[in-house]
């Protein structure tokens, strides 16, 4: 028997397939949980990066620094991706999820596989740090608890495009995709090559880790590993982009600038983004200039463009949006009078912001071939995907869920105080953290790494005094960006247990027929944006306050690109 | 209507281009293609590129060339573990083995000379961090890589490990020196 | 949201929707099994593959 519950949400209009709504809620759980356990993790990192504290034996360090990324970037995030494919899928287009069943399986796997490996890890003899690199070995359950995860989201993937076959044939839409449900299609189809490398690359592990196989190449390792590795990234991008712009329409009523312009960055990443896995060997030997430049800039940074695009179509539309509503006055009235009091929304503000300035203008830099040589494996590295995956895919899913409590909990969000500082807490924490890595990495800082100091080693490095004040002040704002993860987990944990609940209509089967989407009311031919709405934005620009930033960011980029040119070239000669 | 529902247009494709994201498309492009552009510049008017020259090796065969070659260029020990020091003649090669938890051996470099250094490991992955010039560079086993350097500044440089290989990983770290 | 709309389900449709075809890249958008095939066909060839050729590639130490 299908299931054919559904229940519509009051205050959105948002409607929720019974099935899709449990397991968007069981997968945002098992997110937020791997969340605190790595969160926990983290400050026990951090505090030993901390030269003046130093906590950790140098064991427990590498195996908790082991956890911390494999909890974070793989469990937290991955998770939280299957529930935003879901939503994006499901409740977007009003459609039953397929296969429950198997949906369910992937979910069960995913926890079992997560579980496993962190077993695996906290037995103490797989600290071999979520990358893995061959031939250090983990104990088999370290890789078969990967496997088991990776299989599990490949089954969601599935699930959420099976979904969208439902939703066409039982037209519960008409025409074309929401442009959010696409940005999911876009970080669906990514993961879909995420997972495969991933198998391709783990299966030979765990053989070779139980004996079956004797040996596995380093450099062949490395490279399928970051088809993987790397990708995951871009399945971030993706989902964050896509929650921008669902955040944008939900806050401000926001409308795409364009369809076509949005939706084909969104093809460029299709076709563009993972080649920058690539990125990752940069230092290593054996792979040509040729493989190297080609994979490193996706191909001319043409999904560099596309982030480029989104970045001033995301705010674009909401300044046309605020503009519509008499936000018209000077370049930036319609920023000022945004709600910045909204978690929702300075949450996803900050998120692309962050993004942009710090994690995609670091991460093109030393994505540059040559470039890479004055950064490969400092701690600049992290500064640079924690601007990424933190300031921008991490806060942008903490956004939403501010959203997803009420409409998908059904529960007030308590201390409703806390949760309006929380986005500045953990985005401007992580923001500062982020950057004084970088500043260390300069220095030369090694990335995990437990005693820069070199204590009692005649050969060791004296860093210079700036290194360690750097990575002073990356503990303190890293412990700022800790209690504001700390808030955002009181918060959701106390909202969704505790809250006050919100008394809405239950579910109540609809029929094939009652579930298709009305016929709308369509324009044939989209118009420009400005056609509609003539008289808003300065000299014919309707977003003249986005396109300055735009110019900032881009003056931004510009003159750090070529700083660290300049500074590649006091180098001693390399050929 | 927004984003999160079908767009209303039947064929949004032809929407003409707004000025505003015309307008920055073309700028993003054109710095995109100038950063393209700044890597295969680089590698013909630059002065700092990776080597591509590497090869296929084991472990066996390429500690035994570096012992060889040590035992005829060594000039002095240090440390209780009495590393050797070589000073490998200019213009010549030089061999650097990375393994757990210690490059051997030392390196004396003369400014201004250009120098042929071999890298390989003999177990994991390790990292060549030479400090504080900021040149990082990754040593797998099986693979010889050989790049080319013209030390440019006389001085104690240090080398460290910054991939992570292990319980000591922070710990191997060694010294080279540059001498006029 | 849509449910201002007319209620005219599975309704018929307009004619002057009828009159021009959709252009190929709005298709090609709309395709999300062509859009997976592209996604993952662009990197095994172009990152993987050709990655893998160069390794193997790589001569033997004299
Ligand atoms: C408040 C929060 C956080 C703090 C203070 C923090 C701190 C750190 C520190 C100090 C490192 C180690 C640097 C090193 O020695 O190499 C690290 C590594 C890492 N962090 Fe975080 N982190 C936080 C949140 C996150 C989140 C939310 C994610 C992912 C979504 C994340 C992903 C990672 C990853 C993947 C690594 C690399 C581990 C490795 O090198 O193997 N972190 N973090
Ligand atoms: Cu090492
Ligand atoms: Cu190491």
């Amino acid at each position: 028997m299908i299931n054919r519950n559904f229940r519509t949400d009051p205050a959105t209009g948002l409607v929720f397939h019974e099935t899709a709504e449990k397991l968007i809620r069981a997968n945002a759980v098992a997110a937020v949980v791997s969340l605190l356990v790595g969160g926990i993790l983290a400050f026990f990192v951090i505090m030993t990066r901390w030269p003046a504290v130093h906590l950790l034996p140098a064991d427990w360090f590498y195996l908790v620094l082991t956890a911390h990324g494999v909890d974070m970037l793989v469990l937290w995030i991955i998770f939280f991706e299957i529930a935003v494919l879901y939503f994006a899928g499901c409740v977007l287009l009003k459609c039953r999820l397929a296969a429950p069943k198997w949906a369910w399986t992937g979910f069960w796997l995913m926890v079992i596989g997560g579980i496993m490996n962190n077993v695996a890890v906290f037995r103490g003899d797989s600290s071999v740090m979520f990358t893995s690199y061959v031939p250090m070995g983990a104990h088999p359950a370290f890789y078969l608890g990967l496997i088991l995860f990776a299989v599990g989201a490949l089954i969601g993937c599935f699930v959420f495009l099976g979904s969208l076959v439902v939703a066409k044939s039982e037209k519960t839409y008409n025409g074309s995709l929401p442009l959010v449900t696409f940005g999911a299609v876009v970080a669906c189809i990514i993961a879909v090559f995420t997972i495969a490398s991933g198998a391709i690359i783990l299966i030979p592990t765990f053989l070779w880790s139980v004996g079956l196989i004797p040996t596995i190449d380093s450099l062949m390792y490395k490279t399928v590993w970051w088809a993987f590795g790397h990708s995951s990234q871009q399945i971030n991008v993706s989902a964050h982009v896509a929650i921008w712009y669902a955040i944008a329409a939900i806050v401000f009523g926001a409308k795409p600038m364009s369809e076509k312009v949005s939706r084909g960055a969104f093809l460029l990443y299709i076709f563009f983004l993972q080649l920058a896995s690539a990125h990752h060997l940069l230092s290593d030997p054996g792979l040509t200039s040729n493989w190297k430049i080609f994979n490193t800039s996706y191909a001319m940074y043409l999904a560099v463009l596309a982030s480029m695009v989104h970045g001033l179509t995301v705010p674009g539309a909401i300044e046309v949006a605020q503009r519509q509503k008499g936000y018209n006055r000077g370049l930036f009235e319609w920023l000022r009078k945004a709600p910045w009091g909204n978690p929702v929304f300075s949450g996803m503000f900050i998120s692309l912001v962050g993004f942009g300035f710090l994690g995609g203008i670091s991460g093109v830099m030393m994505g540059t071939e040559q470039l890479n040589l004055i950064i490969h494996n400092t701690i600049y590295v992290p500064g640079h995907f924690h601007a990424t995956v933190v300031v921008g895919t991490t806060l942008a899913f903490m956004a939403m869920t501010y959203f997803l409590i009420p409409t998908l909990f059904r529960r007030e969000i308590m201390f409703p105080k806390l949760a309006k500082w929380q986005p500045y807490l953990f985005g401007l924490g992580m923001s500062g953290f982020a950057l004084f890595m970088m500043g260390a990495g300069t220095l030369g800082v090694p990335r995990r790494h437990w005693d820069m100091t070199f204590a009692g080693n005649p050969l060791g490095y004296e860093f210079a005094g700036t290194a360690y004040l750097m990575m002073g002040l990356t503990a303190i704002c890293g412990l700022i960006a800790i209690i504001g993860g700390g808030a955002y987990l009181l918060i959701t944990v106390g909202s969704v247990f505790f809250g006050k609940k919100i008394d809405v209509p239950e579910y109540r089967t609809l029929t094939l027929r009652e579930g298709a989407a009305p016929r709308p009311v369509r324009q044939p031919v989209a118009v420009a944006i400005g056609a509609h709405h003539g008289n808003i934005g300065i000299a014919g620009f309707v977003a003249p306050g986005t396109f300055t930033l735009a110019m900032v960011f881009l003056v931004a980029f510009v003159l750090y690109y070529f700083v660290n040119w300049k500074y590649l070239s006091t180098v001693w000669p390399l050929s | 209507m927004s984003a999160i529902e079908p767009p209303v247009e039947r064929i949004w494709w032809k929407q003409p281009l707004d000025r505003v994201e015309g307008t920055w498309i073309v700028i993003a492009f054109v710095w995109c293609i100038v950063m393209f552009v700044m890597m295969p510049y680089w590698h013909i008017y630059g002065k700092q590129n990776l080597s591509n020259e590497a090869y296929r090796t084991t472990a066996e065969a390429y500690l035994k060339k570096a012992t060889e070659s040590a035992e005829k260029t060594t000039v002095r020990t240090e440390t209780d573990l009495k590393i050797p020091v070589v000073h490998p003649a200019p213009g010549g090669d030089a061999y650097l083995v990375a393994r757990l938890w210690q490059w051997w051996p030392m390196l004396e470099l003369e400014e201004g000379k250009t120098y042929r250094i071999h890298l390989a490991s003999m177990d994991f992955l390790h990292g060549f961090s030479l400090q504080p010039e900021n040149i990082n560079i990754q040593v797998h086993p099986g693979y010889e890589h050989i790049v080319t350097v013209t030390p440019t500044r006389a001085g104690t440089y240090s080398i460290i490990c910054n991939e992570y290989c292990g319980i000591n990983h922070h710990t191997m770290a060694s010294k080279l020196y540059v001498v006029k | 949201m849509n449910d201002k709309v007319a209620p005219n389900l599975l309704g018929t449709i307009e004619d002057d929707e009828l009159d021009e075809p959709i252009p190929a890249m709005q298709q090609l958008l709309d395709n999300p099994f062509l859009l997976l095939f592209i996604g993952v066909a662009m990197p095994t060839v172009l990152y993987v593959i050709w990655g893998v050729m160069e390794i193997v590639s790589i001569p033997m130490a004299k």
